[in-house]
C-alpha cells in the first residue's frame, strides 16, 4: 500500500469515505472484525449528534439488541437497519460476494469461515458497502466460485436492498443497480487508473476523467481522533493503538 | 435422577449419533462439558452451531467428533481460521452443510412453535441455497410471483450451553442471550453448565424471572466454574485471548492439534 500523505493515514480516509456514504440514516450495523467500517459508523454517530443509532454486533457496550442474535436479522427483514457493511473472499464485477470456498465446493483450494449473515441482509439492507482493503486479481475475480450472496436478482425475487459502493486500499467504486456493474468513482491518494485496471479481475465503468479521493477535513479528522478513537478502543484495542496513537484497555 | 448432576452424568443425553446445538462463540459455549465430551470419546455427532462457532466446532472435528455440521461460519475470529475445521473441509472428512444466520435461527423457531418450517427472505440465488435440497423454495400462495424459501424445522437432540447460574428447581439465568431460549425450547432435551447454583427460586424476582429458561425444557445441570473458558461467558470474564493465540498455532498442524489436547483436553479433570 503506497502511504497516504503525512497528515492522515490510510484508514482515517477509508472510514471518512465510508462515513459519507453512511450518510444520514436512522440505524447502520457493523458485524465483526470490521475496525474500519465500525470506525466510519461512530463517526457517522458523532456528526450526527448521537443518530444513526449504531449497532456494533461484536461489541456489548454498542449493541442494543436484548431479543437474542435473531433480533438484527429480524429488525433487517422489516427494513430496520439501513446500512450494512460486507467483504468476501472473493469479489466479482456483478456485486456477487463469496465467503466460503476455492474450487470445488466438496473439495476447496481453499476454505473461507462461512456467509454469516450475507445471504439474507445482502438483500434487505438498502445501503449495502463492499469493504475489501486487499484489491487484487485474487480478491476481485472476474466470476466468485461460490455465491454466499448475489449482487443483484431477478425482477421477482423481493429485496429492498443489496450494494451501493466497493471500498479498497486503491479505490472507491459505486454499484450501479440498473448495470448491474461497478463505476470507478475516485482513485486514493497515491494511487493511479493503471494499477486499478491492473489490480481488477473484472470489467467496469468509469467516468472519463477519475477524480482523486478527497482527504478529510480537519474537523472530521479531529472527531475520529477525539471522539470516535477512544470508543474504538474498546472494541479494536490493536486497531485503535495501531491507528489512533490509543493506549490498550483492556476488552470488556 | 436430580437435575443437578456430575458433569459427566449431565452430558450423558449427548449420545454418539446425537444432532447436538451449541451456541456461538459470544454467548455462553459449554467448553468444559466440551471438553469432557471429547474426553469420553463421543462420536458421529450432526453439530448445529447457532448460528456460529469458534474454538467449540473447532475441537470438536479436530478430535473426530462430527460426523456433519450445520453453520453459518466457523473462525477463531482475530485469531484467523478455525484449522481443524478448514482442514477437515479441505480432505472431505467433514460434511459441511453450509446455512446463513437467519436461517439457523428461523429454523430452530419452527421447531419452537411447533410447525413443520419458517419461510425466509433472501437465499434465492445464493450457491447455499443450491447446495441445500433439504431447504424449499415455492411461490408465496399469499401473492402473485413471489418466489420465497421455505425451510424445514431444525430439531435437536440435544441443546448444551453455559450460563451464570441456576436454581435446584432447573431454571436457568440467561439474561439477555435469548437464543439460547430459542436453542433449549426447539431441542428434545437441553444440557446446561452453570458458573454456580443460584440460592431459592429464579421465578420469585421478577427481574431476574424475564431472564430465566423454565426448567420444563432442561433435561441436566452441572456446576462448572468457569466453565466457557477460554471463550467468554457475557458480563462473567472475557475471551482468554493468549489462549487463543496458543490454540490457533497449535492447531494449526495435527501434531500442535495432539499436543493440545493432551495439555488441555485430556489433563484437564472436571471441576
Amino acid at each position: 500500500m503506497t502511504d497516504a500523505p503525512p497528515d492522515f493515514s490510510t484508514e482515517e480516509m477509508l472510514a471518512d469515505v465510508i462515513a459519507s456514504l453512511i450518510g444520514d440514516l436512522r440505524h447502520v450495523a457493523v458485524g465483526a472484525a470490521s475496525p474500519i467500517p465500525a470506525t466510519a459508523a461512530l463517526l457517522a454517530r458523532a456528526r450526527g449528534g448521537g443518530r444513526p443509532y449504531v449497532s456494533l454486533l461484536q461489541s456489548r457496550k454498542h449493541n442494543f439488541f436484548t431479543d437474542g442474535g435473531r433480533e438484527l436479522f429480524d429488525c433487517a427483514g422489516q427494513g430496520r437497519v439501513d446500512a450494512f457493511f460486507l467483504s468476501g473472499g472473493q469479489i466479482d464485477g456483478r456485486g456477487n460476494v463469496n465467503l466460503v470456498a476455492i474450487g470445488d465446493y466438496e473439495a476447496p483450494t481453499v476454505r473461507f469461515p462461512g456467509s454469516f449473515g450475507s445471504a439474507y441482509l445482502y438483500y434487505v439492507v438498502p445501503r449495502v458497502i463492499l469493504f475489501r482493503t486487499e484489491h487484487s486479481r485474487r480478491t476481485l475475480v472476474p466470476r466468485v466460485d461460490f455465491i454466499s450472496a448475489p449482487g443483484v436478482s431477478d425482477d421477482n425475487v423481493f429485496r429492498t436492498g443489496g450494494p451501493v459502493a466497493l471500498i479498497t486500499n486503491r479505490c472507491h467504486f459505486a454499484f450501479d443497480r440498473m448495470a448491474k456493474r461497478f463505476r470507478l468513482r475516485t482513485i486514493h491518494p497515491g494511487h493511479t487508473l493503471e494499477e486499478v485496471r491492473d489490480n481488477t479481475g473484472f470489467d467496469f465503468d468509469m467516468p472519463e476523467s477519475v477524480p482523486e479521493t478527497p482527504a478529510p477535513a480537519a474537523d472530521t479528522l479531529r472527531l475520529m481522533r477525539e471522539t470516535v478513537a477512544p470508543q474504538l478502543a474498546e472494541i479494536y484495542p490493536e486497531f485503535a493503538k495501531k491507528v489512533f496513537g490509543l493506549a490498550q484497555k483492556r476488552a470488556g | 435422577m436430580p437435575i443437578i448432576r456430575p458433569l459427566e452424568e449431565a452430558l450423558a443425553p449427548i449420545t454418539d449419533g446425537a444432532t447436538l446445538v451449541v451456541p456461538r462463540e459470544s454467548t455462553g459455549a459449554a467448553m468444559e462439558a466440551t471438553r469432557a465430551l471429547i474426553r469420553r470419546g463421543v462420536r458421529n455427532l450432526n453439530l448445529i452451531t447457532l448460528p456460529t462457532s469458534s474454538l467449540q466446532a473447532d475441537l470438536l472435528i479436530g478430535a473426530g467428533c462430527v460426523a456433519t455440521l450445520e453453520t453459518s461460519a466457523v473462525s477463531l475470529g482475530e485469531f484467523g481460521l478455525a484449522p481443524r475445521f478448514t482442514h477437515a473441509v479441505r480432505s472431505g472428512r467433514l460434511r459441511v452443510r453450509d446455512a446463513t444466520c437467519p436461517a439457523l435461527h428461523a429454523a430452530l423457531q419452527a421447531s419452537e412453535k411447533g410447525v413443520p418450517f419458517m419461510p425466509l427472505r433472501g437465499l434465492i440465488g445464493s450457491d447455499i441455497l443450491a447446495h441445500r435440497p433439504d431447504w424449499m423454495v415455492i411461490d408465496n400462495p399469499l401473492a402473485n410471483s413471489d418466489p420465497i424459501v421455505l425451510l424445514p424445522a431444525l430439531k435437536p437432540d440435544v441443546a448444551l450451553f453455559h450460563a451464570p447460574t441456576a436454581d435446584t428447581a432447573g431454571n436457568v439465568w440467561i439474561g439477555r442471550q435469548r437464543e439460547l431460549a430459542t436453542m433449549a425450547h426447539a431441542a428434545r432435551a437441553t444440557v446446561v453448565t452453570v458458573e454456580k447454583l443460584h440460592e431459592g427460586s429464579l421465578l420469585d424476582d421478577p427481574v431476574m424471572a424475564a431472564g430465566t429458561l423454565p426448567g420444563l425444557y432442561v433435561e441436566a445441570i452441572a456446576v462448572a466454574p468457569r466453565g466457557a473458558w477460554p471463550l467468554t461467558l457475557p458480563d462473567h470474564y472475557p475471551n482468554d485471548g493468549a489462549h487463543l493465540a496458543e490454540y490457533a498455532r497449535l492447531a494449526a498442524t495435527a501434531e500442535g492439534f495432539a499436543i493440545y489436547l493432551d495439555r488441555f483436553v485430556h489433563d484437564r479433570r472436571a471441576a
